[in-house]
């Protein structure tokens, strides 16, 4: 009984889901290292608490009995750990680290799938059980019976409360009220102000908020908070407020010393008055969910903003030739600017909204490392940089296989055993670095580790045995290491063995062209490699090279370019039937655009001096000879639909501003084409 | 027909989604919805409400305090209050009812259970 209003529900619980799982991802690292220090934050742990009990209500109203049954495990198990009844040790944080992983895969089933079958949790269960059992060490008994607090304070504790409250007196911390009257027009703000100061301080164990008939416009805390500092620290952390006072609460031990007031102002009238006017119903939440389709609307909308935009343009430039520089033609040129301006900003307002940062992504690769590392038994460390850069939504997540792929294949093949590293004098643990930078409109993520380096002699052989490559054919090492990204290469148990890489690389090269990327490999034996993915920002609107070849113009994607050259026709060798040049130390395969879309009267094919367009895809370099440069446009691919479906080289077309449409390059297939076609 | 209002604090999105759809059954209820105790405080002045929904575990402040401070504040402590718990969070549901909460309701919330509560308590639904 899938009926609509059920599977909105379902996409509902799936954003949701998904994103309490990330950030429950996030702070088990987090959680397993402070834990490891013996020094947990008890507010993550409740909040993990928290997101999985939000988990386990909503997967319960939708009847997802497996979600719901493995996080009402991990909640029962988080409910235990916040409570001190069991301590963070291994079953534990391999309990938790191996539940969220399944509990992700049953999520994305339901998202996939609208149905969490196929997915075992018997063995979670029972690990979790196990878990359970590792009773904590007896703790010395303390009450709350001496504790000089308010019952109105006590009255409102939640059991969890209790429990940091008698943790703290364990602990020997001091305990101590804070009392603060804030205007109501101001309180959540400056709430939030003493809260983030006190939690530097201390732990806040409980805010409990008053408010009096007679003066409405005025809203009371008591915030009791646990904390091993001296009164005079918190004071002076907290600096002089208007309308808050710190207390001292006795702990039924030695008397503290008498409370003292870091201010005892009461709110200012007028200001609180004023504030009274602007109560409001408005959420103080500042973000809003969208779903990326309706973002993918707006920007079809933009886009077609652009198209008149240019044609608005042509017309001016039109109007000031035929007019010159007069009154209306002038005026019109100035409006086209200012539209050209806003038109941008809203572009660019509009691509932004559509960004989330990479560091989703990361955080997940870091899980997986953990895992494979305590899987292996290999060390090794894996560093994160850059993970605030921001890349298109639905382009992170096309990323997420890809990466995880190379940074397996560095794990599996690249790092050395800790005993081999030992001997050959490396640091036992290995070590794996992601980075991630915006330089211009482009994104570049490098995937680097300190292993074995890829031989590139053993893949020059195995290129020759397997006939992809003549004998004594003198490739250079960028043309050698492309042969791991293709598929015959990956399929190969040997030859990834003895390359000591090549799994899959070939899905991971299609998978980063699909999002218009390049891949790079350096590698030095014996010391590491590096692998480095290059990617446009965002995929709907490029800019793009305008070229001519005879009468025809075309559209190249920018993002794929790599440089223009002018070169001579002397330049131009041929290499088993095919025109190449030497560009720098690589050889260049050419591609004449003439050739391929059959152009009568092209000029390059007479002329002495070409010019030729280097484009790059994935690990794959080429050159396309046309006739002349046009300029640089922003354009926006549309759809040839099915008439042009099955024609080689042509991702789609555009119309630019005078309404003639052009057609823009699909570089992928052209270079498939140059290297693999006949 | 007069309209009738409820303060609805919960944290999770999607379970206050849920939530309204069912309560969206009943004609004459406008529901006003708050992500946490604090924000709930910003929202009672605005309107005068007949009836209130909370979630105990809540970040930034839960459900207990809210019900406290409503209890305490002459204006607010005639709103009945319902509190919405997990089977498990018995303990914390006792200490609700114990601080004048009218109601509770388990989740996973059923939705003939939930209209029954909010009908039996807003007169005139």
């Amino acid at each position: 009984m899938a009926g609509k209003k059920e599977k909105s529900a379902y996409a509902e619980f799936v954003i949701e889901a998904e994103e309490l799982l990330e950030s429950m991802g996030d702070r088990l690292t987090a959680l397993e290292k402070d834990a490891e220090e013996g020094n947990v934050d008890p507010g993550m742990v409740n909040d993990f608490f928290r997101s999985m009990h939000t988990l386990k209500g909503l997967s319960g109203m939708l009847g997802l009995k497996n979600v719901s049954d493995l996080s009402h495990g991990l909640e029962n198990l988080m409910d235990m750990l916040r409570m001190g009844k069991i301590d963070f040790r291994h079953g534990a944080m391999d309990a938790l680290f191996s539940g969220v992983e399944i509990l992700s895969r049953l999520v994305a089933r339901v998202g996939a799938a609208g149905s969490e079958e196929g997915i075992d949790i018997s063995a979670e269960l029972r690990r979790i059980r196990q878990a359970m059992e590792e009773k904590a060490e007896g703790d010395r008994d303390v009450t709350l019976e001496n504790v000089g607090l308010d019952q109105r304070i006590l009255e409102t504790l939640t059991e969890y409360e209790e429990h940091r409250l008698l943790d703290n007196l364990r602990r020997n911390n001091s305990l101590y009220r804070v009392e603060a009257h804030f205007p109501f027009a101001s309180f959540d703000r400056e709430l939030h102000e003493i809260s983030e100061k006190l939690r530097s301080q201390g732990e806040i164990i409980s805010t409990l908020p008053s408010s009096d008939e007679s003066s409405p416009e005025t809203i009371s805390f008591d915030l009791v908070v646990g904390s091993a500092k001296t009164r005079k620290q918190i004071a002076r952390s907290l600096g002089k407020r208007k309308g808050v006072t710190l207390h001292a609460v006795e702990c039924g031990g030695t008397p503290p010393p008498a409370a003292a007031p870091a201010s005892r102002e009461p709110p200012e009238r007028a200001a609180a008055e004023a504030g009274y006017e602007s109560m409001t119903l408005k959420s103080l939440s500042q973000t809003v969910r969208v779903d990326i389709r309706k973002l993918d609307n707006l920007m079809n909308i933009v886009g077609e903003l652009v198209i008149n935009r240019t044609s608005i343009s042509q017309i001016s430039q039109e109007l000031l030739v035929l007019r010159g520089f007069t009154g209306l033609a002038v005026d019109l040129s100035k409006g086209a600017r200012n539209l050209e301006r806003n038109l941008r900003q809203l572009q660019q307002a509009v691509i932004g909204s559509r960004m989330v940062p990479i560091g989703q992504v990361f955080s997940r690769l870091n899980r997986v490392v953990r895992k494979l590392s305590q899987d292996f038994g290999k060390k090794v460390e894996l560093t994160v940089h850059g993970e605030e850069t921001e890349l298109d939504k639905l382009m992170v997540e096309d990323l997420a296989d890809p990466l995880l792929h190379l940074v397996r294949n560095s794990f599996d093949h690249g790092l050395e055993a800790p005993a081999e590293r030992k001997k050959l004098g490396k640091p036992e643990v290995g070590s794996i670095e992601l980075r991630a930078e915006q330089r211009g409109n482009h994104i570049i993520i490098e995937i680097e580790d300190d292993g074995r380096g890829i031989d590139v002699e053993k893949i020059r052989k195995i290129a020759v045995d397997k006939g992809l490559l003549e004998e004594g054919h003198s490739a250079d090492e960028q043309s050698v290491l492309n042969f791991l990204f293709l598929p015959a290469f990956s399929t190969k148990e040997k030859a990834s063995q003895m390359s000591g890489r090549g799994v899959g690389l070939d899905v991971v090269k299609t998978n980063v062209a699909r999002l218009g990327g390049m891949i790079d490999v350096e590698t030095e034996l014996g010391v590491g490699t590096r692998l480095t993915i290059t990617l446009p920002i965002t995929l709907a609107i490029i800019q793009a090279l305008l070229v001519e070849v005879g009468d025809e113009h075309f559209a190249i994607p920018l993002n794929s370019i790599l440089e223009s050259n002018r070169i001579y026709k002397g330049q131009i060798k041929t290499v088993e039937k095919r025109e190449v040049i030497h560009l720098r130390d690589r050889t260049l395969p050419l591609l004449r655009l003439a050739d391929i879309f059959r152009i009568g009267g092209s000029r390059a094919a007479n002329s002495d001096k070409l010019y030729v367009v280097v484009v790059g895809l994935a690990e794959k370099r080429l050159g396309l000879v046309v006739d002349s440069l046009q300029g640089q446009q922003e354009v926006v691919i549309k759809s040839l639909g099915e008439v042009f479906e099955g024609v080689t080289g042509v991702a789609g077309a555009t119309e630019l501003g005078d309404k003639k449409a052009i057609l823009v390059l699909d570089v992928g297939a052209l270079i498939e084409e140059a290297t693999h076609g006949s | 027909m007069a309209k009738h209002w409820c303060l609805l604090v919960e944290d999770s999105p999607t379970m206050r989604q849920l939530i309204i759809f069912a309560l969206k059954r009943i004609p004459g209820l406008e529901i006003v919805e708050a992500s946490d105790g604090v924000d709930a405080l910003k929202k009672l002045p605005g309107q005068k409400f007949d009836i209130m929904l909370t979630d105990i575990n809540m970040p930034v402040m839960d459900g207990l305090k809210l019900i406290s401070l409503m209890k305490n504040n002459p204006n607010y402590k005639d709103i009945p209050v319902v509190v919405i718990t997990t089977e498990g969070g018995k303990e914390d549901r006792e200490r609700g009812m114990a601080l004048g909460a009218k109601s509770y309701i388990t989740k996973p919330v059923q939705t003939t259970n939930l209209l029954k509560v909010v009908k039996e308590i807003v007169p005139g639904l």
